[in-house]
């Protein structure tokens, strides 16, 4: 991994202004966009918050009960935010945290009503759109007590980017017996930068569930979002589904504590090799019984590549259970063998497994946008074989 | 159908196969018996294929083209259709999806095939992901059902199958082979044979309990990568139940 010089990107000057209507924008950027889980007709979403480079250019809610504003208006209008702003995440964590606490450019701010149950999801894209961009975002997600609410949050880059860094705090708030979804689809360039830092807590009967999808190249890419379980019977289950190419390195994990009885953390993530590098990281910390934890960590090398699988577990009390599994490896031939037995051809046999393999159907999308992640991992096929 | 001349087979180097010859009529049931370890089931695989199983010597044709060296999937797409014993569990792909790819093109419905294999349930789970032996059969069955092959090879079917599902089975196999056709009171089976299209058979079995439900033609022995005592299934079996293999060494020298 190169060091990143943060002078290197422009962190001021580039903002568009509002765009009423998101059907209006360029077809190439609603192209990039679509494939981050965007749909710019707005239709069945509860809201839209997008972001190009330094400035919000669009952010409203469709639906009652949920409130989706530019960071910098939420923090005038709500004092600051004392209670959630900066307390997931560590202002002097490292350089970048630095930059977005010293600059904020923007980000989102959602919040539930205490009760509503948001049954479509609302979508946010962060856009890197002008070459040499840095951008600093903040996002702040609160679910209130007993609310449920779905965010497909997107990040792209223009297609031909000459380079560009997303540096993103997200800090994620989910109350009793509330359910939070996250769902991130990372859409980067050979020439992004990106350092997201999350960090969020579940109170009591509270669930979070994490999706992350990153199938296009990226230059170097490092997070490690981590929850705490605060409440008893929190839930937390991190999916991930990572494809690195050639020049891509992703460095990447989750870390979920269980702190109070009844907790559960799982961690699944499918990874695949085809040419770049991919560490991948879980962590999952019991300190409270009774508690649960799996972490499932699989690695395919296809075509090239490094996978560093760590999973991490770590107990300090009497009767905690955490599990692990890990493998990296390759396609097993007899299951190539079994589908060619049945008619497929080599190619299509290796590709069925792959997508059983990567199994996004277990994060439970919206069917359009299942069907652009699988035909983007068709796509991304080709470097595989 | 299927006609093997002359076949050698080595696993490694060793020389499992030794010089097989066998011809299965179209629409002619074949049984295949033999002690463990004879290469039965090395038969089958080098038939579908597969990759560990080296031909030294010998061709197979089926229905007419030279198969002794093609790919898996172009076997499979002639029409040779193979029931594993021990398949592979495919993660993440469904059962249905799984049925639906054996069709390729035709069109199926895919449940009224389930519920004939009592798999109604199993569509939605990955393929084979924690199947007992039985639901393997079953899941197989589905599977070549879907696929409709000309040549349909089984591997002892009644392994790991209660006497229930070896009903169901017993009455699969049977339909798979005969494509559906039953007889007939008022049109010769004969007559019906010559419009349906051509459906063979070639069964692994130690127990002989698939024989109950088929109209088996021939049956031959498998004796240390050598074909002998070729006869009606039923007497071999009650010959090999009388005397054990013992006789096939005296008929092999
Ligand atoms: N992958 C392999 N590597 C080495 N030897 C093998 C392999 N597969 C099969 N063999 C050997 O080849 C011989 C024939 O095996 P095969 O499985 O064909 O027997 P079979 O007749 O089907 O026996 P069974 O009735 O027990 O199923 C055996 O001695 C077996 O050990
Ligand atoms: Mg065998």
């Amino acid at each position: 991994m190169e060091k990143i010089d943060l002078k290197d990107f422009r962190f001021t000057g580039s903002t568009l202004g509002e765009i009423a209507d998101l059907r209006t924008m360029d077809a190439a950027d609603k192209a990039e966009m679509l494939m981050s889980g965007i749909d710019v007709e707005e239709r069945d979403r509860a809201g839209t918050y997008l972001q190009v480079d330094h400035g919000r250019v669009h952010c409203k809610s469709l639906q009652q009960g949920v409130e989706v504003l530019d960071i910098k208006e939420a923090l005038a209008r709500y004092d600051g935010l004392p209670e959630y702003y900066w307390t997931q995440v560590d202002k002097d964590k490292d350089e970048f945290t630095r930059s977005a606490a010293g600059d904020l450019h923007g980000g989102y701010f959602i919040r539930t009503e205490k009760g509503a149950k948001i049954a479509e999801p609302v979508q946010s894209c962060l856009f890197l759109k002008g070459d040499m961009v840095g951008q600093n975002v903040h996002n702040i997600i609160i679910v209130a007590d007993d609310s449920e609410l779905h965010i497909i949050t997107g990040c792209s880059v223009a297609h031909g980017s000459k380079g560009a860094a997303h540096l993103g705090i997200t800090e994620i708030f989910v109350g009793k017996n509330a359910k939070l979804t996250f769902t991130m689809i990372h859409n980067w360039a050979e020439t992004t930068v990106v350092r997201p830092r999350t960090g969020g807590v579940v109170d009591e009967g509270g669930v979070f569930v994490n999706n992350y999808v990153l199938l296009k190249p990226v230059k170097d890419l490092q997070s490690y979002p981590a929850i705490r379980l605060n409440g008893r019977g929190a839930v937390a289950r991190f999916n991930s589904v990572i494809v690195a190419p050639a020049g891509s390195h992703v460095d990447t994990g989750s870390r979920i504590e269980l702190n109070a009885p009844d907790t559960k953390g799982e961690i699944i993530s499918r990874t695949i090799a085809s040419g770049g590098t991919i560490i991948a990281r879980g962590f999952i910390g019991g300190n409270a019984v009774p508690a649960k934890g799996h972490l499932e960590c699989k690695g395919l090398i296809l075509g090239g590549g490094v996978i560093h699988a760590i999973p991490e577990l770590l107990g300090s009390v009497d009767g905690v259970e955490l599990s692990h599994e890990a493998a990296v490896g390759k396609i097993a031939q007899e299951e190539i063998e079994y589908l060619m037995a049945r008619g497929l051809d080599e190619e299509e046999a290796t590709s069925t497994i792959v997508r059983g393999f990567l199994n996004v159907d277990i994060m439970g999308l919206p069917k359009e946008l299942q069907d652009v992640i699988e035909s983007t991992i068709s796509e991304s096929q080709k470097d595989m074989f | 159908m299927l006609r093997i001349e002359d076949l050698h087979v080595k696993i490694g180097d060793r020389e499992v196969l030794s010089g097989i010859n066998l011809h299965i009529a179209d629409n002619e049931t074949f049984i295949l018996f033999g002690p463990n370890g004879s290469g039965k089931t090395t038969l089958l695989m080098t038939l579908m294929g597969f990759g560990n199983y080296e031909i030294t010597k010998g061709r197979i044709l089926f229905r007419g083209h030279d198969i002794t060296h093609a790919p898996i999937y172009e076997r499979a797409r002639l029409g040779i259709g193979m029931s594993f014993q021990r398949p592979p569990t495919i993660h993440g792909l469904k059962t249905r999806h799984m049925v639906r790819m054996c069709a390729r093109d035709s069109e199926i419905d895919v449940d009224a095939l389930a519920r004939k294999v009592n798999m109604d349930e199993f569509l939605e789970r990955d393929v084979n992901a924690g199947f007992s032996g039985g639901e393997i059969k079953r899941s197989e069955l589905l599977q070549l059902m879907a696929q409709k092959p000309y040549l349909l090879l089984f591997d002892e079917p009644e392994s790991g199958v209660d006497l229930e599902n070896m009903k169901l089975i017993g009455h699969t196999v049977r339909e798979v082979l005969t494509g559906g056709i039953e007889p007939k009171p008022n049109s010769s089976m004969k007559q019906q044979l010559v419009l349906k299209r051509p459906v063979s058979g070639l069964i692994i079995t130690h127990t002989g309990y698939i024989l109950e439900y088929l109209n088996a033609d021939r049956g031959q022995v498998l004796f240390n990568g050598h074909l002998c005592c070729e006869a009606n299934p039923r007497n071999i079996l009650d010959h090999i139940s009388q005397y054990g293999y013992q006789e096939c060494v005296r008929c092999l020298n």
